[in-house]
């Protein structure tokens, strides 16, 4: 079983200044071993910081992350991380990137080859394995992130705004890509980002975390994920519900912002 | 006064050069790439590109500058040059009785440098032979000397007359204009003068090239060049002097990079080491190499072994620096990604810290090259046996200027050559530079 329970979490940050930040308060979520969860929400709420501890990268303040029955204590192979951009080694070719994950575990080259080769495959990049990484376009380079993760065949692979840096046409191929790489590989997969049509499309479920103290705010289960895998994301998105949702999502989001803005101006 | 037409010149060709060429671009070539298609350049540094064609005319045109102002052969444009062969002029002795007499003065003005410039045989030129004149009649007689180029000199006219100073005589005219002692006649052969004391007194004109002593033409400096690669300077051929103090930079900059810059790991990666180096290092890092010196030779003589330190120094704090704050410039995502991929402390070393610090440690080794190789010259010039800095160092105690220039020449074209060479190699090595 492979599920992630994220048991109460709180996280403050101490300032040098004395002062503090209470980037999540009581936190708790059980994800169940091959969900897709979007994770939504003003900028700020504390999304970024609860991935950094389910990725092992910080230490809660109190609570704790288990992992297959174990408590995360740092970083590991069965969680993978996909981030926003320049999370690539630029001095490795794009096979040398995808296969680093196999090389650190001192695969045999014959398997990690295969390994690396399928996934180029997968991706659609078997053209571009001895290229730079510098000589590819956003979009593509994303890709090799993708792949590079799931080399290391991680059960959970957590997304940090994998898309936002690209333009609406790739990351929409993009969208289609994860949706059917998940469906495929059947990981956990929680993914942050801050398009609410994205959260939409790539959540079976979706959470709207809201800030100060950053917590969850509201949970939603949505279909459009199962359907969208295989098929069209623009006819998902002509679903009556796909509409009605997002404007519920967004008017809510609207109002944390303002919320946050009153405030900011009220202290200011 | 030379100096300033000399910038005045430099300048004019400067505009002038750019003018012709800007409009010779514009007639004969029109490029459309993406640059020439920017219409606002000023401002955009990516847009501003060395302009080759200037830089091969600002070559040009200091050689140009270098054969104008100096007494070169060579068949140039070339400035007014100083005064040489014969002059000759009168002068009128007075007594106290009333009586003068004339008689002329001949002087042969000869190159200053004929004793440093051989014929085709090899044979060095030798000082003129005063002259032979007839001592003429009256009681004042002719006199001849010579004089330097450059030089000038004061004419005791009266040493040969049958009157002397002590008898009263007095010079009143020259070139039988009448002069009061301080006045002075301006001939196109130089200036013609009587001391305040009443002495006559010849400078032949200067012109505006400078002296071999100051600046040698560029065909001296190039036989100068040419004979030290065949005889040597001091037991030692040029390629000698200039292999000791590359071999001198290379030595302490290998060192200092092999201690600098895992020094510069460790305070990237622990407080422990951070904390201890770093008050050590920022001391050191504002001392310039120069004020060591002194030390080195106290500590450890005027040997190689001082000067090897004395770079070894100069590298070391300089590849620290650059290492740290390569480590300093990797994004933490890297680091994060390649821990979420498995790899532990020694992989992300070796995998993602190391390259990721290589521009930086590029950067460190050019500015460290350069320093170590300006270093090694003032090392040399302050005590060695051979060496770039030592030769020229004796070359100017002796005012040979054309083996400074050699040697200055040298320090310059393989100072330029070592930073073209990391560049290539750093190219090659990190061909993502920039890129991302
Ligand atoms: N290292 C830190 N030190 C101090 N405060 C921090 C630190 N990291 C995050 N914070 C604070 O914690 C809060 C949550 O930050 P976090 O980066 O998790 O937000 P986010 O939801 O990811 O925002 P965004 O959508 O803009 O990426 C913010 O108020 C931020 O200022
Ligand atoms: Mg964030």
């Amino acid at each position: 079983m492979s599920g992630l329970l994220i048991d109460n979490i709180s996280m403050r940050f101490d300032l040098p200044n004395g002062g503090s930040v209470q980037a999540l308060k009581n936190v708790t979520l059980d994800i169940k071993s091959g969900e897709l969860l979007s994770v939504l929400g003003p900028s700020g709420c504390g999304k970024t910081t609860l991935l950094n501890i389910v990725a092992g990268f910080l230490a809660p303040t109190e609570g704790q992350v288990v992992v297959n029955a174990h408590a995360v204590k740092g970083p590991g192979p069965e969680r993978g991380m996909v981030f926003q951009q320049g999370a690539l080694f630029e001095w490795m070719t794009v096979r040398e990137n995808v296969s680093f994950g196999p090389d650190m575990k001192k695969m045999p080259r014959n398997k990690s080859v295969k390994i690396v080769d399928r996934l180029l495959e997968v991706v659609g990049l078997q053209d571009f394995k001895d290229k730079a990484v510098y000589e590819l376009s956003g979009g593509m380079q994303q890709r090799v992130a993708l792949a590079r993760c799931l080399a290391n065949e991680p059960d959970v692979i957590l997304m940090d705004e994998p898309l936002g840096a690209l333009d609406a046409l790739t990351r929409e191929k993009m969208q289609s890509l994860v949706l059917d790489l998940w469906k495929e590989t059947g990981k956990t997969i929680i993914l942050i980002t801050h398009s609410v049509e994205e959260a939409l499309l790539l959540g079976e479920r979706l959470l709207v975390m809201a800030p100060r103290p950053g917590r969850i705010h509201k949970e939603y289960r949505l279909p459009f994920a199962e359907m969208g895998v295989g098929a069209d994301l623009r006819a998902v998105k002509k679903h009556p519900d796909y509409a009605k949702t997002r404007e519920e999502i967004l008017a809510m989001i609207w109002e944390m912002e303002e919320e946050i803005m009153g405030r900011t101006e009220e202290s200011a | 006064m030379t100096g300033l037409i000399l910038l005045a010149v430099y300048i004019a060709i400067f505009a002038v050069s750019m003018v012709i060429v800007a409009w010779a671009t514009k007639q004969f070539f029109t490029r459309a790439d993406f640059t020439s298609l920017k219409t606002v350049t000023f401002g955009d540094e990516s847009a501003v590109n060395a302009n080759r064609v200037a830089s091969v005319i600002s070559v040009l045109a200091i050689f140009a500058l270098w054969v104008a102002f100096t007494n070169s052969s060579l068949p140039l444009f070339k400035a007014k040059g100083p005064f040489e062969g014969m002059v000759e002029f009168t002068y009128t002795a007075t007594l106290p009785d009333g009586r003068s007499d004339d008689a002329s003065v001949s002087i042969l003005v000869y190159p200053e440098d004929i004793q440093l410039t051989v014929d085709a045989n090899g044979v060095a030129g030798k000082i003129p032979e005063k002259l032979k004149v007839d001592l003429g009649d009256g009681f004042a007689k002719n006199d001849t000397l010579v004089i330097p180029r450059y030089g000038s000199k004061l004419i005791s006219v009266f040493q040969n007359d049958e009157f002397k100073k002590s008898d009263g005589a007095i010079v009143t005219h020259l070139n039988g204009q009448a002069l009061e002692p301080g006045e002075q006649i301006l001939l196109s052969e130089g200036r013609l003068a009587l001391t305040e004391k009443g002495t006559p007194f010849f400078e032949p004109s200067t012109g505006f090239r400078m002296a071999r002593l100051y600046l040698p033409a560029p065909e001296v400096t190039t036989n100068r060049f040419l004979q030290l690669n065949r005889e040597g300077y001091r037991n030692f051929t040029l390629l000698e002097h200039t292999w000791a103090s590359l071999q001198r930079v290379l030595l302490g900059f290998i060192f200092g990079a092999l201690v600098g810059i895992p020094l510069g790991y460790a305070m990237g990666l622990t407080n422990w080491a951070r904390g201890w180096f770093d008050p050590i290092v920022e001391f050191m890092r504002p001392v310039p190499p120069l004020a060591l010196i002194p030390l080195m030779i106290i500590w450890f003589g005027i040997g190689e072994t001082s000067k090897v330190i004395l770079l070894f120094l100069a590298a070391l704090w300089i590849m620290a620096i650059a290492a740290r704050s390569g480590v300093s410039g990797v994004a933490i995502a890297k680091v994060h990604a390649a821990y979420s991929l498995g790899a532990k402390k020694s992989q992300i070393l070796r995998k993602v810290i190391i390259p990721n610090s290589l521009p930086e440690i590029f950067t460190g080794a050019r500015v460290a090259m350069g320093v170590c190789w300006g270093t090694v010259v003032a090392a040399e010039l302050v005590a060695a046996e051979k060496g770039l800095g030592m030769m020229i160092m004796v070359a100017a105690k002796f005012q040979l200027t054309d083996i400074v220039i050699v040697g200055i020449i040298l320090i310059g074209v393989i100072g330029f050559a070592i930073d073209i060479g990391i560049r290539k190699l750093e190219g090659w090595l990190v061909p993502w530079k920039g890129k991302v």
